[in-house]
């Protein structure tokens, strides 16, 4: 993974505490605002069913989530920013997953980890609802059922890319 | 084994319009709806089958007469035997029967669920909603005549409806589920499209 | 109808009240269903009066994904991976008792090489399933300590079952006749290797939580559950024992060659939180013994019951040669594992109770109704009764000492 130097310009004599620039790091706003985001990603875990279990394993010792700064799996909506759906959404929950998601404050991401939450996975019955983007605006998909650990660390990952990419400073002050 | 075959005597004893019913493991009695408590009252007292480890219902399909069985499966924590009580349902359209939540309190949420799949009364249960689906559920989802991928009705919470636009969706089965059907001869029972309804040449529903 | 809970104006009231006279109200809160205490998505609506809870209503069904439904159109073999999601903290034992449950259909007996390994994935099976339960009801009441412990030893677990299924949990294992395929070479050696280390870790484990004066003051005398409600709601597992009744049916009804193996049943005596807790930890201690007794007298043999030419699948290598083979072959996919016309109910001792399935068949390959009968949901039936009286925090001690999982609750 090439991490792209988005904040120090390639001109070493322009490095921080150089001569020319001294104590200042010169940066875009963006890349400031996304480095903070992505580097302090705080889950809320719709752990529904057994995708919640390797979510766990995810934050145990072993695939340590903490690494990327997202191991505060914060059950509050409020407090938190990426919305990991892990588990099959049945219709009876569809409408509290819809309001936990309202209830995040911007910005804020969905990951729709392992088949079910997908797209419904193997349960394709009258009690499932077929992927829960059909309730939520979903950032990154994850196969699997259940995905392994790893694999969610990866879309972890792409979701990180996925927001350094955004325009950030544009809008900042609104939703 | 001599408990069991005393157990069936007794049962057959105090209650003449008990009939053996067909069972691959467990003792198995059929016993007219009307019976049914006192006769698991009498298992459970005389014949210490304390525990009741599952109430559930099977639906014989359309059209068959009598459509809804209860069976009730008694084991006792004494003796470690099982019994099979089955009584029919006296009519198909509105299927009743007597709630055994007064012999035991577990059968409450058994008879929730009974209810809530199926559309049995259980009279006598003390709060008989839906349990498994949320409570303005129009179907009971075990039946025959339901199909497995449901049918359109409202999401519980309106003012999520209402925000996302999603309502309950009959899932997508091109076709239907290709399985065979139990039973019947080979011909018939081979694995075909139950659902004829929609193809790939025909259009799909419509789904939000 | 649902218990109406009302809010009653407060301003109202005070408006009409006299000066001083004190206005008790009974505050209603819901917990749940995305609560991390839930262990799952369990809905407990509670009425409390200050800290006490005078009334409780659980709402299960948030995970109801239509099982039984789903097993009406599917073919026995075809249904395992769905036996799997059930108790997903313990998926191998459901895979084991789901096919033993339709085997008794065609009254088949499986050769004592697929028993002993049956025998050694659901132990396996126990001991991953108590650790979590374990682990989940440390970080419920606080300790996270033992969480990260916990699942540092599942996750050798996790190694083990993905050497030998392919999968880390959620295997699919079993098939109607036998298993998917033999142990691997050396597979046993390495669980004896992880019952050697597994022991000395457990009892660390252990010990952060059995003497703590803290986890003893929240779980000792905490939702106690007498004999007689134990008894009366169907509970079973854990649960039963903690609270006095010896039931276990590996010991009461053998089935899968449990017969041969040397175990103790602990049995709790007063029901409480800790009760439970103990019998768990004692469970695991003697899952590893079961173990190492399967491992050391691990028979040669078949895998599968070679002579059931219409329910098991014949070698692969044959299929592709022989036409015999190739046609039983179709069969069996299409049609699915011919079982005769019957009913059974068979129940497991599965980690977190009785699992049992009662399945009817009108012949064929399809059952015609397949019902699960969840240890999950009869011991969640008990809820209204043992959280009255208790706090809120208790509820939460209580809820983890249950080891519910809702996967197998609402099916």
């Amino acid at each position: 993974m090439i991490l792209r130097a988005t904040m120090v310009s390639p001109n070493t004599e322009l490095a921080f505490d150089s001569k020319i620039e001294g104590d200042v790091v010169v940066s875009r706003l963006d890349a400031v605002i996304n480095w903070i985001r992505t580097n302090s990603m705080w889950p809320m875990p719709m752990g529904l069913a057994c995708c919640a279990i390797e979510l766990m394993a995810v934050a145990a010792a072993r695939f340590d989530i903490a690494r990327f700064g997202a191991e505060v799996m914060r059950f509050s909506p409020r407090q938190s920013d990426c919305m990991i759906v892990s588990g099959t959404v049945t219709y009876k929950m569809a409408p509290q997953v819809r309001r936990l998601y309202d209830q995040m404050p911007a910005p804020k991401w969905v990951i729709a980890m392992g088949a079910c939450a997908s797209t419904g996975g193997m349960y394709r019955s009258y009690a499932v609802l077929q992927g829960v983007d059909r309730i939520l605006p979903v950032d990154v998909y994850v196969s699997g059922c259940p995905p392994r650990p790893e694999a969610l660390l990866d879309a972890l990952i792409k979701l990180q890319e996925k927001i350094r990419r955004e325009p950030a400073a544009k809008r900042l002050f609104r939703a | 084994m001599t408990a069991t075959a005393d157990v069936a005597t007794a049962l057959r004893e105090k209650f003449p319009q008990v009939t053996g019913r067909e069972s691959l493991d467990w003792p198995a009695c059929n016993v007219p709806s009307g019976q049914a408590l006192a006769v698991l009252q009498f298992l459970r007292d005389e014949a210490a089958f304390d525990l009741l480890a599952d109430l559930t219902a099977i639906d014989s399909g359309v059209g068959t007469a009598p459509r809804f069985t209860v069976v009730w499966h008694l084991l006792s924590t004494t003796r470690h035997t099982y019994v099979r009580v089955a009584a029919t349902c006296a009519d198909d359209a509105k299927p009743a029967m007597p709630s055994a939540s007064g012999l035991w309190p577990g059968a409450n949420w058994h008879e929730r669920e009974a209810y809530d799949m199926f559309g049995i009364e259980f009279t006598g249960h003390p709060d008989l909603r839906r349990i498994l689906m949320w409570d303005g559920y129009p179907y009971f989802p075990l039946r025959k005549d339901f199909p497995l991928a449901g049918l359109d009705t409202a999401l519980a919470d309106a003012e999520v409806a209402a925000e996302t636009g999603a309502g309950v969706k009959p899932a997508p089965y091109m076709g239907g589920p290709f399985v065979a059907a139990p039973g019947g001869p080979l011909d018939e029972a081979e694995p075909r499209a139950r659902d004829e309804s929609w193809t790939e040449q025909q259009e799909k529903p419509n789904d939000a | 109808m649902a218990h109406d809970y009302n809010f009653p104006d407060s301003a109202a009231r005070t408006a009409t009240a006299a000066a001083g006279e004190f206005l008790p109200e009974k505050m209603s809160i819901n917990m749940g269903p995305s609560h991390p205490s839930t262990h799952g998505v369990l809905r407990l609506q509670m009425e409390l009066d200050g800290e006490v809870v005078t009334r409780a209503d659980p709402v299960v069904g948030y995970l109801h994904r239509g099982d039984e439904k789903i097993a009406e159109n599917m073919t026995y073999n075809q249904f395992v991976p769905y036996t799997d999601r059930l108790d997903y903290l313990a998926p191998l034992a459901n895979n084991v008792a789901y096919a033993l449950a339709v085997e008794r259909l065609a009254k088949l007996e499986v050769p004592p090489r697929c028993q002993a390994i049956r025998v050694i994935i659901a132990e396996l099976a126990r001991i991953s399933s108590h650790l979590m339960g374990l682990g989940a009801f440390g970080i419920d009441v606080g300790a996270w300590t033992v969480f990260l412990y916990t699942f540092t030893e599942r996750e050798k677990l996790y190694r083990l079952f993905e050497e030998l299924t392919g999968a880390r949990f959620t295997t699919s294992y079993t098939r109607i006749g036998g298993v998917a395929r033999d142990v691997p070479d050396g597979w046993l050696d390495r669980v004896n290797a992880f019952c050697d280390q597994f022991l000395p870790i457990l009892e660390e484990t252990l010990a952060l939580l059995t003497r703590n004066k803290i986890f003893q003051d929240r779980t000792a005398g905490i939702g106690v559950i007498a004999k007689e409600d134990a008894i009366a709601y169907g509970l079973t597992g854990p649960n039963l024992r903690a609270s006095g009744v010896p039931l276990d049916l590996r010991k009461d009804q053998p089935y899968c060659g449990y017969e041969q193996y040397e175990f103790d049943v602990p049995v709790g005596s007063k029901g409480d939180c800790y009760d439970r807790y103990l019998c768990r930890g004692e469970e695991m201690r003697q899952s590893v013994r079961i173990v190492r007794q399967a491992i050391s007298h691990f028979p040669g043999g078949d895998w599968y019951a070679r002579d059931a030419r219409r329910i098991f699948a014949p070698p692969k290598d044959k299929i592709l040669t022989s036409m015999e083979e190739l046609i039983q072959n179709f069969m069996l996919v299409t049609e699915g594992p011919q079982m005769p016309a019957g009913e059974v109910y068979f129940e497991a001792e599965n980690p977190k109770g009785a699992l049992g399935f009662y399945v009817v068949s009108k012949g064929g390959g399809v059952p015609w109704r397949l019902k699960i009968r969840s240890p999950s949901f009869c011991n969640l039936s008990i809820l209204p009764r043992v959280c009255v009286g208790a706090m809120v925090a208790d509820i939460v001690s209580i809820l983890g000492s249950f080891d519910f999982v809702m996967g197998e609750c609402d099916r």
